[in-house]
């Protein structure tokens, strides 16, 4: 039975996902991802035309709450754990380029 | 006494530190003991908070000297899961990716346990962020089963569950997304509760599946486990999925828990129990038998969507976690590459070196089911299939009280037997996953031992918020019978 999901398959779903994966890793999920898919199969025994989809299970929706000012956090608790930080900010590599004009 | 003090029940500890007859330090001092001696070889803990318990402890005993009530845990050593938010020591949920992670504020359930009187031993090991049945995902330890050390403790609260079974702990929190209470609960030899889902705030529990987490109790008796429900459970403003007092209310879970139930209708799914080991179907046969000369009705039935649960729950609780763990980015908190160019590198070095392959195939399968092109064929069908589950428990519980079940198909399996092929693993959590998707509460208690000995649990379900309903119906059969007061022999381990 052919692979449900093939290594760039694979691939397309690690870069969606922010992984970057190794090789090894790439074909031991298409394998294994491949057996678990064909196993969700089962479901399609079902005939759920008329169900309505179950997001959760609790009787309560759009829970509101006076809107009342209170104490936040506060930037130094925030960034406590950053693993870089300049100041008061969260440091992160160049996202545009020099080049990109902007 | 040091023994002597650790195996005294939760509730008994209390009771005889508010009456002086001993001190919360001594209880703190007699854990840290036996937790010097077995957590080298059983590894329940990942962090352990000595200073701060035994001063706790110690401001614990002086209030109590001066007459000062100091609530419902006063002076009880316990432990909790490490996916639960404590703003001291380290919050890592197993994980290498949240290692040296220091959460900036206490869950709401830790906020009540402080208040109840808790002192806080320190933080379980656990299968990473709670993705496994084993807690041999776990990053960072590995935890073995007190009752044999080649066998696992279940997961993912193993490192909850294998605490409390060696006496290093009073009681223990844990989380249960798919049977991460109950189904270590059972390995171990210990009573664990799933709460109905919205029972207890999730604030501060490290998301991991939003619509099927639920933080519950695991201790030594079903007493105890009523009293740290009780203490954690109730509505919290910062949940919005936690339920008010209008909708169900807490109750008071200890008040007839000796209660026996009159007129108890037990429903029974004979075919489910074809799927357990020989020692498993016995013990649970035993059981019911138990009930039934107890006065309870028991009626077979069917519930034909079952065996859909595990297919449904995979997709659901995946996708779900794909959309949670997002968060680990290598910029807010937890681990950073070292060695990674641009920002899209930074997000995927970080997330490859920090998380462990167990989470890494989570987040893939999840990311592939809401995927363009997939997401009907796999959430929004397996959303439609968690309805018909849901119904299948709605139609059991017109017909009965609660449901029994196995908690597991064996025993504690052996360390490694498993983690070769995932999907076997996931097969392994076919009798509580269910639940989660429906979220009605379950409880695992103690019912037998297999033929080597190891702990079986029998699983009660019940209807949403049924919980006082269905301590009782769990105290009824442990106050007939001894299981709860087996424990491992512990003798063998330095």
């Amino acid at each position: 039975m052919a692979s449900k999901i093939d290594i760039s398959q694979v691939r397309t779903v690690a870069k969606l996902a922010r992984l970057q994966l190794t090789e090894a890793e790439a074909t031991q999920f298409s394998h294994q991802l491949s057996a678990i898919l064909d196993y969700m199969e089962k479901l399609n025994q079902l005939d759920t035309r008329d169900v309505e989809p179950l997001a959760h299970c609790l009787p309560v929706s759009n829970i509101f709450r006076d809107d009342i000012v209170i104490s936040s956090l506060g930037a130094q608790k925030a960034l406590a754990n950053a693993p870089e930080r300049d100041g008061e900010f969260f440091k992160v590599p160049r996202i545009l380029d020099d080049s990109a004009g902007a | 006494m040091a023994g002597g003090i650790l195996n005294l029940a939760c509730i008994a500890l209390r009771d005889a530190i508010a009456r002086r007859e001993v001190t919360s330090t001594s209880a703190t001092e007699a854990v840290f003991a036996a937790i010097d001696k077995l957590n080298p070889t059983i590894g329940a803990y990942l962090t352990l908070c000595k200073d701060a318990a035994l001063s706790r402890a110690a401001e614990i005993d002086k209030d109590i000297a001066a007459g000062k009530a100091r609530g419902a845990l006063a002076g009880v050593p316990m432990a909790i899961k490490d996916n639960i938010c404590t703003d001291f020591g380290v919050t890592s949920c197993g994980s290498k990716i949240l290692e040296n992670f220091h959460a900036p504020y206490n869950a709401t359930v830790v906020e009540k346990l402080l208040a109840a009187g808790a002192v806080v031993v320190g933080k379980t090991n656990m299968d990473e962020f709670a993705m496994g049945s084993s807690t041999e995902n776990s990053g960072l330890g590995r935890t073995v089963n007190p009752w044999d050390t080649q066998r696992v403790p279940g997961g993912s609260s193993g490192g909850s569950a294998a605490a409390v079974a060696a006496r290093m702990a009073f009681v223990a929190l844990g989380s249960d997304t798919g049977g991460s209470i109950r189904q270590p609960a059972s390995f171990c030899g210990v009573v664990g509760m799933k709460p109905t889902y919205g029972r207890v705030s999730r604030y501060g529990l490290v998301a991991y599946g939003s619509s099927l987490d639920q933080i519950g109790p695991l201790a030594r008796n079903v007493a105890d486990a009523a009293l740290l429900l009780g203490v954690v459970a109730g509505h919290d403003p910062k949940d919005s999925t936690s339920v008010d007092g209008e909708l169900a209310p807490v109750a008071d879970y200890l008040a007839e828990i000796e209660k026996p139930m009159e007129g108890l209708t037990i429903a029974i799914v004979p075919e489910f129990n074809e799927g357990a080991s020989e020692d498993v179907r016995r013990a649970i046969a035993e059981v019911i038998e138990v009930y039934r000369k107890a006065g309870a009705k028991v009626v077979e039935i069917t519930m034909p969507h079952f065996e859909y649960a595990i297919a449904t729950y995979y997709v659901i609780a995946t996708a779900e976690a794909s959309s949670n763990l997002a968060r680990y980015d290598g910029v807010h908190y937890g681990y950073r590459s070292k060695d990674a160019g641009d920002y899209i590198e930074v997000y995927a070095k970080s997330r490859a070196e920090g998380f462990g392959a167990e989470v890494k195939r989570r987040i893939m399968l999840g990311t592939y089911a809401l995927s363009s092109g997939y997401y009907d064929a796999y959430y929004l069908k397996a959303l439609r299939v968690r309805n018909l589950i849901r119904q299948d428990f709605t139609g059991a519980f017109a017909k009965a009280d609660c449901l029994m079940m196995p908690v597991a198909p064996t025993t504690a399996f052996k360390i490694g037997e498993k983690t070769a092929d995932p999907l076997q693993m996931y097969l392994s959590d076919i009798y509580t996953i269910a639940a989660n998707l429906a979220g009605v509460p379950g409880i695992s208690i103690p019912c037998g031992l297999d033929s080597g000995g190891l702990p079986i649990g029998l699983q009660i379900l019940g209807p949403a918020f049924s919980e006082a309903k269905m301590l009782r119906i769990a105290r009824m059969f442990e106050s007939k019978t001894d299981y709860h007061t087996k424990a491992p022999a512990l003798e063998g381990i330095q």
